[in-house]
């Protein structure tokens, strides 16, 4: 039995995003900016992807901003507010567990004369809101904030840090990492006091290579990719109109039965923990029950390298990812899972389950049955 | 400009009543090394020498690197051919190849003139005379030197005149092919793919084994092996890699030895399944990238250990090589960049501590003896499942 558990990493395309995308590629494979009526078609395409976003998350369509994915989304919020506000202010706040897409941007900015506030989090990942009043300074210019974590499948409290950093320093913009958040939750950046949200359709069985970065309106972010002035010069280059359209369809039928299908999800995650909690060694990371995502499990798995074991399951048709797999290729210790004091000789021990709306039952209880396999078979052979 | 390349060989000349071999091989390698260039070449063996002449358009930069990793060429001379339209054209020619392919005209040069073809009008040292008169009349900054030039402009009559100053180092050695076959004991490490190019520039044909641990060792550790053996596949030709799953008989080790003898009796069952397989592939010998001392199983003693359970003599190139010039050596080759790639082979994942330096054999044979009950039958399963990938 194949069981795909990386999740996080990418998701498996909707059937029916792919047909609408392949349709698009080629038969409506219109330029959005040509003059004929092949451009006004794929340009109908464009606009109704906005609607469509624009509604789940009850904002104005003038306020979305398409983009080649989450990392681009991350490097306009931070670099394109940083150039836009730096006569304003050179500081910046951002957390420890952020996703590399936050994190280099920032490093660069330091690099650049800004400096950076990295706000430490608790053992389950939080930062805490008296930590993030403190940081907050006149010349702060920005705050960004992950809404769920990558690794470990922490939320963290959005609608409390959007209100505090508005009532401490109104000129603050507030940028939000919702790359793992959307299509798990319902998001509302209006609401949440959020400027700025990063999003990208792979996560959510849309394509690779798209995703959308909503931008408040009055918001002062600068393009940080200069050309022909698509999307009001905000981001040049000719739209991905069939990544654009798959985007939207794929937010459109997650959010269809999204209280069901969370519900479901939530069950099978809690089963995970349960069977391979009881396996012994096992030690479970992150927020239990509803406090943390419902689709992510970090285990760390003692004295059994993390390489070892998703290889090993792997051999069974389990996939999963040693720490964060969009960044764990270089076999680097997570930030995150040091930042929330995993102790070290678990860091490179630790792997993470991501499930999804297609992940079942029976999927679960084989994974269980694999662990309860692998695990003690490994401890047989270590390194002295 | 050029249209056409003469290639230096060093060591063939030597070569008394075989020296054709020699030269045949050397026009396959060639040839084959062309294929993968734009463009089409005829490959000819004239007058004792070999010329590679484009008979279409072409990439000159692709072709020279191609050529400059075919074993056995010393130099690479490019070249032009002018038809024989009497002295006058000749020296236009000889003029305007000066002004192409020497921008920079603060330059000493000589012209050696030869002539295959003896009626022609001129002899030798009057060529050199005139030739070098036109070139002094059109470019005034230039100078004469006869014995230390930096332009040496060979003229050479035949059936058409060849005209060629510059030559590209090759990388010499002998043409693969030449000198028999032998199976490298390939890794993912800087070494091994070194100490195969060393021995394929001898002319010596390469097949490689690679032993794989699943789940210890990744899919991407293997298909970095792969990548090695393909930039090495650049010099050497097709290069059949043996790709066996050695985790059955890693962990019965691991189960019953004694942990920090767990590398020496490793690596002798990879020496035993490395010299079946090259047996049965018709190999002369193994090549190991070993360097005396580089770590605990390449000590004096261990090689000793690990030698002693082939009958086929094994090929160290590398055995008296510092780390640094083995690296330089990787880096010319292209390896190093692929080498470095953090991906764990399987002989460091259950390595000791403190691995012996100075295994005692009877100790070591002892110990194997453990191993009895079942270790020939797993010799035999990875042998059956042995994957062959032809890497080119």
């Amino acid at each position: 039995m194949e069981v795909y558990l990386d999740n996080s990493a990418t998701t498996r395309c909707f059937d029916e995003v792919a047909r609408l995308m392949h349709q698009i590629m080629c038969e409506d494979y219109g330029n959005p900016s040509s003059m004929h009526h092949k451009g006004v078609e794929a340009e109908r395409y464009l606009r109704y992807a906005k609607e469509t976003l624009a509604k789940l998350l009850k904002v104005n369509e003038k306020e979305i901003l398409f983009t080649s994915g989450g990392t681009e989304s991350d490097n306009i919020a931070l670099i394109g507010t940083a150039m836009a506000n730096h006569r304003r202010g050179r500081h910046l706040i951002t957390t420890r567990i952020e996703h590399p897409a936050v994190l280099q941007p920032m490093a660069y900015l330091e690099n650049q004369g800004f400096m950076v506030t990295y706000l430490p989090v608790d053992h389950e990942g939080k930062i805490s809101l008296t930590d993030l009043e403190r940081a907050i300074r006149p010349d702060t210019i920005l705050v960004s904030i992950m809404h769920t974590n990558n690794e470990i499948g922490t939320i963290e409290p959005i609608a409390e840090a959007g209100a505090l950093i508005k009532r401490m320093n109104p000129q603050t913009l507030f940028h939000v990492d919702a790359v793992q958040g959307f299509g798990k939750f319902r998001i509302y950046p209006a609401k949440m006091q959020v400027d700025m949200l990063s999003v990208s359709a792979h996560k959510i069985h849309g394509p690779k290579g798209v995703g959308f970065l909503y931008i408040r309106e009055n918001a002062k972010v600068n393009p940080i990719i200069y050309g022909g002035g698509q999307q009001k010069g905000m981001r040049s280059g000719t739209e991905n109109v069939p990544g654009i359209a798959g985007l939207a369809k794929a937010a459109e039928l997650i959010y269809e039965h999204l209280d069901e299908d969370m519900d479901r999800m939530y069950g099978l995650r809690e089963m995970l923990i349960r069977g391979a909690g009881r396996i012994d060694g096992v030690k479970v990371n992150g927020c239990p029950g509803r406090e943390g995502a419902a689709h992510i499990v970090s285990l760390s798995v003692r004295g059994i390298r993390s390489e070892v074991l998703l290889h090993a399951l792997e051999e069974k048709e389990i996939y999963v990812s040693a720490g964060s797999a969009c960044a764990s290729n270089k076999p680097q210790t997570s930030a995150t899972l040091k930042a929330i004091g995993v102790e070290k000789a678990l860091l490179d021990s630790t792997i993470r389950f991501s499930i999804s709306i297609f992940t079942t039952e029976e999927e679960i209880r084989y994974t269980i049955q694999a662990l309860e396999e692998i695990i003690p078979m490994l401890r047989r052979y270590v390194r002295h | 400009m050029f249209t056409a390349f003469l290639i230096k060989y060093a060591e063939i000349g030597v070569k008394g009543k075989n020296r054709y071999l020699f030269e045949n091989a050397l026009v396959q390698q060639i040839k084959y090394a062309l294929k993968k260039c734009e463009g089409e070449f005829v490959v000819r063996k004239t007058d004792g020498r070999i010329y590679v002449d484009a008979v279409s358009e072409f990439d000159y930069d692709e072709t020279v690197s191609g050529l400059a990793k075919v074993f056995g060429i010393s130099g690479i001379c490019p070249m032009i051919y002018v038809e024989d339209e009497g002295f006058e054209k000749l020296g236009q020619a000889i003029v305007s190849y000066v002004g192409k392919v020497y921008p920079d005209k603060k330059k000493t040069f000589k012209v050696a003139a030869r002539r295959a073809r003896k009626n022609y009008p001129l002899n030798s040292m009057e060529m050199n005379m005139e030739l070098g008169g036109m070139i002094l009349d059109a470019y005034p900054e230039m100078r004469v030197d006869v014995h230390k030039p930096d332009i040496m402009l060979n003229v050479e009559v035949r059936d058409k005149i060849y005209i060629y100053s510059e030559m590209i180092p090759g990388p010499g050695g002998m043409p693969v092919g030449t000198g028999g076959k032998a199976m490298l004991l390939l890794s993912g490490g800087i070494d091994s793919p070194v100490a195969g190019w060393m021995i394929a520039k001898r002319g010596v044909k390469i097949d490689a084994v690679y032993f794989h641990a699943p789940p210890y060792t990744s899919e991407r550790a293997k298909q970095k092996v792969v990548d090695l053996a393909k930039k090495v596949a650049a010099y050497t030709g097709p290069i059949y890699l043996h790709v066996i799953n050695f985790t059955d008989i890693q962990l019965y080790i691991y189960d019953k030895c004694p942990h920090d003898e767990l590398t020496i009796i490793m690596r002798r069952y990879m020496m035993r399944i490395a010299e079946h397989i090259a047996k049965e592939t018709e190999c002369l010998g193994l090549i190991t990238g070993e360097s005396i001392g580089q770590v605990a199983s390449q000590t004096m003693h261990s090689l000793m250990a690990t030698n002693e359970v082939c009958e086929l003599p094994v090929y160290r190139p590398l055995i008296g090589f510092d780390k640094m010039e083995i690296v330089e050596i990787s880096e010319k080759i292209d390896t190093y960049e692929t080498s470095i790639q953090p991906y764990e082979d399987c002989c460091t994942i259950f390595v000791a501590k403190h691995p012996v330096t100075k295994p005692n054999l009877n100790i070591i044979r002892k110990h194997e003896k453990h191993l009895d009950e079942k270790i020939e039958e797993l010799v035999q399963t990875a042998l059956d499942t042995d994957e062959v990938i032809i890497v080119r």
